[in-house]
């Protein structure tokens, strides 16, 4: 199998990238490849000019400054190798770590998983809970969009054509409780239900605030709001874990598919969530 | 049918592979595997799935084991590629390479040079696995044959072989390669004799 053929373009500047990007409206942006090209070479996926980011200097760096910033071309494992992430927020690098396969981790990049938003990734669910955001790049000059704002609907983001993903930046943590916990599909390694948890603690014991994010169950990366509400201003206890697990798939609009249904599903959010806090915790 | 009559464009690439300066023309869409068996007559790299599953196309990308089926030849242009056939050195195999003859780590052979060559790039980030990290490790490679334990062995029998060149006194011999391996821990079973392994079977093993 190979794809369709298409013009390969190699910029060496984000201005050259963005410029190629606005003079081809159905370009795409090449980070790791490993969702793009194997949808190219199904055909799922047929870009007219495909735009290799790699030669654009200044897209992998990972800084922590109490808050942490990571370059977009970062991959699993730069990040999952990362001292600084480990320290700033050990969930993002554990989950670096369970991507796919050690070869989709030498390859595959934050920010492309990010673009992608592929409603079965971790990261999209790890990023949302830790309340991140990511530095865009396009025609009209620089911005940054929050983790909330990002996801849309099914492989859909609010980032407009031309722009470019170049850095995710992780607000300062310290001193929170956060854990991921997936029931992943066997053959692919993809989430088929993941929740992650972060838990800002206050005084005694008390949850000061929680971000809760699901990915597998719905057509993107969810907030999971009736759990938080339940755990905010509670002290860590069984009960509240356990109540906030009973609550965490209210609302949502749960997918089924041929390997697991709406309902299984749903009852995995519920497994999850409370696995997530329970090691958070722990 | 104008647009088909003519010749694709073509992207001149430079890498390294196996240590020898190669180039040429490619389309962009020309997969690194196939510019590996098709262009170079490196066939030693083989596409199983060509699906990103499977890892029978895996080759070292500037030292780090990639699906060759999931990254373009364009995208390689001034790397260096190890395929299997310039992994050993002088006529001597690889240790992972030795270990794969010792411990019986292939069948059919199909997924063995993508497994070789992941297997290599795991004990480069994990010298001394344990049998869970060589399981994990080896996630991104499937085996329809050996049901995983030789190629397991395979790879203890290396890191104990690279562990002692590197002159590490606790290395394990390959030896203790060749025993079961049990999930459980429990003591191998391990028959004196074709007679032993009978009464075994039959449940007159006289083992307390």
């Amino acid at each position: 199998m190979f794809p369709n053929r298409f013009e390969y373009r190699r910029p060496g500047s984000l201005a050259e990238a963005v410029q190629i990007l606005a003079e081809n409206p159905d370009a795409k942006l090449l980070a790791g490849g490993h969702s793009l090209l194997p949808a190219m070479k199904l055909r799922l996926a047929a870009p007219s000019t495909l735009v290799d980011l790699s030669q654009i200097e200044g897209l992998r760096g990972i800084a922590a400054n109490g808050a942490l910033t990571i370059g977009a071309l970062a991959t699993y494992n730069q990040v999952h190798d990362s001292a600084a992430v480990r320290q700033a927020a050990p969930m993002l690098a554990d989950t670096c770590g369970i991507v796919g396969d050690p070869q989709v981790r030498v390859r595959g990049t934050l920010g492309g998983s990010l673009a992608h938003a592929d409603p079965a990734a971790d990261l999209t669910a790890v990023v949302l809970a830790l309340g991140g955001e990511v530095t865009v790049v396009g025609s009209g000059g620089e911005r940054t969009i929050a983790a909330d704002d990002l996801f849309v609907d099914l492989l859909t983001t609010s980032l407009a054509p031309e722009e470019i993903i170049t850095e995710i930046r992780i607000p300062d943590l310290a001193g929170a409780k956060m854990a991921y916990e997936k029931h992943e599909h066997p053959a692919s390694g993809y989430a088929v239900v993941g929740v992650a948890a972060v838990l800002a603690m206050g005084d005694g014991g008390t949850i000061r605030s929680a971000r809760l994010a699901v990915t597998g169950a719905t057509a993107k990366a969810t907030r999971l709001s009736s759990a938080e509400a339940v755990l905010a201003g509670k002290t860590v206890r069984t009960e509240t874990i356990a109540a906030a697990a009973a609550a965490a798939a209210d609302g949502l609009e749960i997918n089924g598919d041929l390997y697991a249904s709406a309902d299984y599903r749903r009852h995995l959010v519920g497994v999850l969530t409370r696995r997530a806090l329970e090691r958070a915790t722990g | 049918m104008a647009d088909t009559m003519t010749a694709p464009a073509t992207m001149a690439i430079q890498v390294t592979v196996n240590g020898s300066n190669r180039g040429g023309n490619v389309e962009p869409r020309t997969l690194l595997v196939h510019y590996l068996r098709d262009h170079l007559n490196l066939t030693g790299t083989h596409v199983g799935c060509d699906t990103s599953q499977c890892g029978a196309c895996v080759v070292h990308l500037d030292g780090e084991s990639v699906k060759s089926c999931t990254v373009l030849a364009v995208q390689a242009n001034g790397s260096e590629i190890t395929t299997i056939e310039g992994l050993a050195k002088d006529g001597d195999y690889h240790p992972v390479q030795q270990g794969f003859w010792e411990m019986h780590g292939l069948q059919c052979g199909y997924c063995t040079p993508g497994m070789i060559m992941a297997s290599v790039s795991l004990l480069q980030r994990n010298p001394n696995p344990t049998e869970d990290e060589i399981r994990h490790g080896l996630e991104g490679n499937l085996c329809r044959c050996t049901g995983y334990q030789n190629i397991v062995k395979a790879v203890q029998y290396a890191a104990g072989q690279i562990g002692r060149d590197a002159g590490a006194a606790d290395a394990p011999l390959p030896h203790d390669a060749h025993r079961p391996i049990h999930h459980d821990g429990t003591t191998p079973h391990d028959p004196a004799s074709v007679d032993d392994w009978e009464d075994e079977l039959a449940g007159e093993s006289d083992e307390s």
